[in-house]
C-alpha cells in the first residue's frame, strides 16, 4: 500500500453549518490539515466535531460562502461518493448482507474493478489486518475488534485521498481500545494518509494525533500538539477538558497571587502582563503539586480525604480562600488522614495563567 | 411455577379453542375425500370430488394464481421503493402518504370495490378484464408489503449503511440495490408471502369486481357453497387450503428464524 | 443530501397507484353519496328502521364478538406465554393459521360445525334427540366472527405478555399478592394497551366482514350485506355509497385507536 501518493491536504475556508431547524452547529471555521497529517477533533458531544467530519466527508454540505478543498480540488459541492474519501463509522456500517471479503471489496466493486485486482487487493487487506481466517464469515460472526478492522480495511482499500474516522473505537472495551489506538496510529503513519479522527476521549486523542483540535460549542477552542494543549491551554474550557485542573482565584499582590493568608509566588513571565491588585485565576495540574511540611509553605491547608489509586494517592486538600478542594497527586507511599496539616508547593513553571481577557472572565 | 390445577384447566381451555379452530378444517378435508359424507368415512375415500372440482373450477384456480403472482410483482415494484421513501423522509407529505397507504387496510373491501366500480365501471374493456380485480388486490395488499418492509428498515440503521456505501463511491442506485434491498430481504419475503396469501383468499373486493368470465377461487368457493353438494364444496375448500397452507407454513418458519443483527 | 433528491422518485409509483385507484374512487364515492338530493341517503340511514336496524345489529354483534374474543384470547394467550410444554409451538401455529382464511371459507367452516349436517347437529342428535342447527341464525354469525377474531387477539396478547416485565410479577408475589390479585393489579393493567388495540382491530374486522355473512346467508342483515343488497338488488348506488362510507369511517376510527395504542393495524377482511 502506498497511500502517500494519493493523499492530499485538506483546507476548510469559512466553513459554517446551520441545520434545517436553524441551530448553528458550526461557526465559520478555517482549518488546514497537512498531507499525511493525523488531526484529532476532540470535544464533548454536541460541540460540532462530528458535523465537521461529516462536512469534510460530504455527508453534509456547508452553508453558502464556505469552501472545502482536497489539495487543489474544490469539493465543496461534491457528494460523498465522488469525494474519494475513506470513512470508518462509529457503528462500522458493515453490510450485513455481505461477508468479510465482500465488505472489504465493495469499494472496488462499485468502481467496476476487475476480479483479479479485487482478489489481489482484498488478500493484501486480509493479511494486513490479520483477517484471513475470517474472509468468508458473516459480519454477525465477528467480534467487535474484528469488525473494527474490517471497517478500516474496507475504508483504505480504495486508497482514498483522505481517511475519516468517526469515534471508531467507542464501541469497544477499554483494554482493546488502548491496544487498537496504538495499532491504528502506527498503521496510519506507515500509510502516510491524511486522516481526521473524531473522538470524545481525551486520552485517545493524545495517543492518536499529530495535532488535536478541541471544539467547544461549534468552534475550535484550541488547536495544537498534545503537549501544547495539555501544558498551555488557551482557555478554561481546554484546561478543564484535557486532564484535571486546580483553580486558584486571587489578587495580584507584588509578585505573587494572594488570597486570604495564602499566596503563590509567580514567575515574571506570568505576572508581568497583569496590573497590581488585579483579580486573576491561575491553574495547575494535580501531578504538579507537591506536599511539604506545613510550617515552611506559603500555601497551607488541611487534608480533607485521600484516595489510593494504585500508582499514586490522590489527596484532596482544603485551602483557606480556595473554593474547591485542591487535588494533589502524591507518588510516594505515604498515608494522609483527615485533618493532617500540609503545605503545598507549586513549581512556578507548572502554573498556567490564562491570557488576560478582562476581569469579568474571573468570578471569585 | 408448579403445574397445578390451574395449569390443567387452562390447558383444557386452550385445547378446546384450538379444536374449535382446527376441527372444521379436518372436517372439510375428510368431507372432500369421502364418497358420501352423510354416510361417513365408511362409505370409502375417493378423489372423485377433487376431480369434479378441477373440471368445474380449474380456470378459477389458474386465474387466482395469476392474479396473486402479478399482484406480488406489482407490490414489489411499487411497495419496496415506497417503504424506503417513507423510512427516509419525515415530512408532512410523507405522513400523509403513509396515512393514504394504510387507509385501504381500514376501509372495508366493499367500499373500495364500490369506489372502483363508480370510477372505472364505465370503461368496459377494463371492467371485463382480470386487470380490474388485479387493481383491487394491489390496493388491498400494498399496505401489507409496505408495512412489512418499513418495519425492517426501521429496525436496521440503513442510513449509516448507506453512508458507508456512499463513502466507498457507490451511487444512489448502487446503494439501493446492493445495500438497501438485500438488507430488507426478510421484510420483502414476508411481504411476498402475505401478498400471495391475501390475494389468493381475497373475497370481499373480488366478489364485487368479478364478472362471470373473471372468477377467482374464493368467488368460485362462494358459488359452490351456495349451489353444490357438501362433498364438492369440501373438495374445493381442500384445494384452496392446499394452496395457502404452504405459504402460511413458510411465513411461520420465516418468523421463527432468529433475526440477524445489523 | 443536497441537490440529490433522486430518492423522491421512488414514491411516484405508489403515489400514482394510490391516487388513481384509491383516493379518486373514494372521492367519487363521497360525491355520489352526497350528489343525490343533497345526501338524502344519510338522512334515510338515520330515520329508516331497515338501515338503522342493520347498523345497530352489526354494531352489537361486533361488540359482543370483540368482548368474547378478548376474554378467550387473554386466557389462552397468557397460558401460552406463561408455561413451556411439549407441543406448545404446534398449538401456537394452529392458533395463527386461521388468521388469513377468507370469510367465505370461515362461513363454510361454520356450516361444517353447526349446519344441518354439522358436528353440533350430530352431537345434539346423540344427546337430546334433536339436531342443533345454529349456522343460519345470529349464533352462526357469532361463531364465524369468533373464528376469525380469536387468532388475531391471541397473537396480540401473546406479544404483549412476552414483553411483560417478569420482575413486576415477582415484586407482586414478594408483597404477598395471590393469583387473582396479581392478574387484576399487575398483568391485566400491563396488557391493557394491547387489549384495546387488538379489540379495536377485532371490532373493525367484524364490522366489515362480508364473506362469512354472505356464505351463511342468514336472515340477519349485517351492514356489509345491506350494502351489497342496496347495490345489486335495489341498484341504489347513492345509498350503498353512503352506507359503505359510514362503515369505512367506523372501521378507520377503530384502527386509528388501535394505532394510538401502538398496535399494528394489520387487520384483514373476514
Amino acid at each position: 500500500m502506498k497511500n502517500a501518493s494519493t493523499s492530499v491536504a485538506i483546507t476548510l475556508k469559512q466553513v459554517q453549518k446551520t441545520f434545517s431547524d436553524g441551530t448553528l452547529a458550526l461557526k465559520p471555521l478555517d482549518l488546514h490539515i497537512e498531507k499525511g497529517e493525523i488531526l484529532v477533533l476532540l470535544g464533548p458531544s454536541g460541540c460540532g466535531k462530528t458535523t465537521t467530519l461529516r462536512l469534510i466527508a460530504g455527508l453534509e454540505f456547508c452553508d453558502q460562502g464556505g469552501q472545502i478543498l482536497f489539495g487543489e480540488r474544490d469539493v465543496t459541492n461534491v457528494a460523498i461518493e465522488q469525494r474519494r474519501v475513506g470513512m470508518v463509522f462509529q457503528s462500522y456500517a458493515l453490510f450485513p448482507n455481505m461477508n468479510v471479503s465482500e465488505n472489504i471489496a465493495y469499494g472496488l466493486r462499485v468502481r467496476g474493478e476487475s476480479k483479479e485486482l479485487k482478489e489481489k487487493k482484498v488478500q493484501e487487506m486480509l493479511e494486513l489486518f490479520d483477517l484471513e481466517p475470517y474472509a468468508h464469515r458473516g459480519i454477525d460472526q465477528l467480534s467487535g475488534g474484528q469488525r473494527q478492522r474490517v471497517a478500516l480495511a474496507r475504508a483504505i482499500i480504495t486508497e482514498p485521498e483522505v481517511l475519516l474516522l468517526d469515534e471508531p473505537l467507542s464501541a469497544l472495551d477499554a483494554l482493546l481500545k488502548k491496544r487498537l489506538r496504538t495499532d491504528i496510529n502506527a498503521l496510519l503513519k506507515r500509510l502516510g494518509i491524511t486522516a481526521v479522527y473524531v473522538t470524545h476521549d481525551q486520552e485517545e486523542a493524545m495517543a492518536m494525533g499529530d495535532r488535536i483540535a478541541i471544539l467547544d460549542r461549534g468552534e475550535i477552542a484550541q488547536i495544537g500538539t498534545a503537549e501544547e494543549v495539555y501544558l498551555s491551554p488557551k482557555s478554561e474550557f481546554v484546561a478543564n477538558f484535557i486532564g484535571q485542573m486546580n483553580h486558584f482565584d486571587g489578587l495580584l499582590n507584588g509578585q505573587a497571587l494572594s488570597f486570604r493568608s495564602n499566596f503563590i509566588p509567580l514567575p515574571e513571565t506570568l505576572y508581568s502582563t497583569y496590573k497590581e491588585g488585579e483579580r486573576i485565576r491561575c491553574m495547575t495540574r494535580p501531578e504538579d503539586v507537591r506536599l511539604t511540611s506545613f510550617e515552611d509553605a506559603t500555601l497551607k491547608g488541611a487534608v480533607s480525604h485521600s484516595v489510593f489509586l494504585g500508582d499514586r494517592t490522590r489527596v484532596l486538600v482544603s485551602v483557606e480562600g480556595v473554593k474547591e478542594l485542591v487535588h494533589v497527586d502524591c507518588f510516594e507511599r505515604k498515608r494522609y488522614s483527615k485533618g493532617d496539616r500540609v503545605g503545598l508547593v507549586i513549581p512556578p513553571l507548572c502554573l498556567v495563567l490564562l491570557p488576560n481577557l478582562g476581569s469579568e472572565e474571573v468570578v471569585c | 411455577m408448579k403445574k397445578g390445577m390451574y395449569f390443567y384447566l387452562q390447558l383444557a381451555f386452550t385445547l378446546l379453542v384450538c379444536a374449535f379452530l382446527i376441527v372444521p378444517i379436518f372436517m372439510s378435508i375428510t368431507a372432500g375425500l369421502t364418497n358420501n359424507y352423510f354416510v361417513g368415512v365408511k362409505s370409502g375415500l375417493t378423489l372423485r370430488w377433487v376431480e369434479q372440482v378441477w373440471t368445474l373450477y380449474s380456470d378459477t384456480i389458474w386465474l387466482t394464481m395469476e392474479i396473486a403472482l402479478v399482484t406480488t410483482l406489482v407490490n414489489l415494484c411499487v411497495g419496496v421503493p415506497c417503504a424506503y421513501y417513507l423510512a427516509r423522509t419525515r415530512s408532512k407529505l410523507s405522513a400523509f402518504l403513509d396515512e393514504c397507504l394504510t387507509l385501504p387496510i381500514a376501509i372495508p373491501g366493499m367500499a373500495i370495490a364500490l369506489g372502483l366500480i363508480s370510477v372505472y365501471g364505465g370503461i368496459s374493456e377494463f371492467r371485463m378484464s382480470w386487470l380490474f380485480i388485479l387493481v383491487g388486490h394491489v390496493i388491498f395488499t400494498l399496505p401489507f408489503m409496505v408495512k412489512s418492509v418499513l418495519a425492517v428498515l426501521q429496525s436496521i440503521n440503513f442510513r449509516v449503511l448507506e453512508e458507508g456505501a456512499a463513502s466507498l463511491g457507490a451511487s444512489f442506485w448502487q446503494r439501493f440495490f446492493h445495500v438497501i434491498v438485500p438488507n430488507c430481504k426478510t421484510g420483502i419475503v414476508s411481504g411476498i408471502l402475505m401478498t400471495l396469501t391475501l390475494s389468493a383468499g381475497e373475497f370481499n373486493l373480488t366478489w364485487m369486481l368479478h364478472t362471470p368470465l373473471t372468477k377467482t377461487l374464493p368467488v368460485g368457493l362462494a358459488d359452490s357453497y351456495a349451489s353444490m353438494r357438501l362433498e364438492v364444496s369440501s373438495a374445493y375448500t381442500l384445494i384452496f387450503l392446499g394452496m395457502i397452507l404452504p405459504l402460511l407454513i413458510a411465513a411461520q418458519w420465516l418468523n421463527r428464524k432468529p433475526k440477524r443483527t445489523a | 443530501m443536497k441537490k440529490n433528491r433522486q430518492y423522491s422518485l421512488l414514491i411516484i409509483p405508489a403515489l400514482i397507484v394510490s391516487l388513481a385507484f384509491f383516493l379518486l374512487p373514494m372521492a367519487k364515492l363521497v360525491w355520489l353519496s352526497l350528489a343525490e338530493q343533497h345526501g338524502i341517503s344519510y338522512w334515510y340511514i338515520l330515520t329508516k328502521p331497515m338501515y338503522l336496524k342493520s347498523l345497530w345489529s352489526t354494531f352489537l354483534l361486533s361488540a359482543v364478538v370483540t368482548i368474547a374474543s378478548l376474554v378467550i384470547a387473554t386466557i389462552v394467550g397468557l397460558f401460552l406465554t406463561r408455561y413451556e410444554f411439549k407441543g406448545k409451538s404446534v398449538l401456537v401455529a394452529m392458533l395463527s393459521f386461521p388468521l388469513v382464511f377468507p370469510g367465505v371459507v370461515i362461513g363454510f367452516f361454520v356450516i361444517m360445525l353447526a349446519g344441518r349436517q354439522g358436528l353440533f347437529a350430530e352431537l345434539g342428535l346423540a344427546l337430546t334427540g334433536e339436531r342443533w342447527t345454529l349456522a343460519y341464525s345470529i349464533s352462526g354469525l357469532f361463531i364465524g366472527y369468533l373464528y376469525f377474531s380469536i387468532p388475531r387477539v391471541v397473537l396480540t396478547v401473546m406479544g404483549a405478555a412476552e414483553k411483560l416485565d417478569h420482575n413486576l410479577i415477582e415484586a407482586g408475589r414478594s408483597l404477598g399478592a395471590n393469583r387473582w390479585q396479581l392478574l387484576r393489579d399487575v398483568t391485566l393493567p400491563a396488557l391493557t394497551p394491547g387489549l384495546i388495540s387488538s379489540g379495536s382491530i377485532c371490532f373493525a374486522t367484524s364490522m366489515g366482514a362480508f364473506g362469512t355473512a354472505f356464505t351463511l346467508a342468514t336472515n340477519l342483515n349485517v351492514l356489509p350485506m345491506t350494502i351489497y343488497t342496496e347495490f345489486t338488488l335495489n341498484a341504489n348506488f347513492a345509498m350503498a355509497a353512503a352506507l359503505s362510507l359510514i362503515l369505512g369511517f367506523i372501521t378507520w376510527l377503530c384502527l386509528t385507536i388501535a394505532r394510538r395504542q401502538g398496535g399494528s393495524s394489520l387487520g384483514m377482511g373476514g
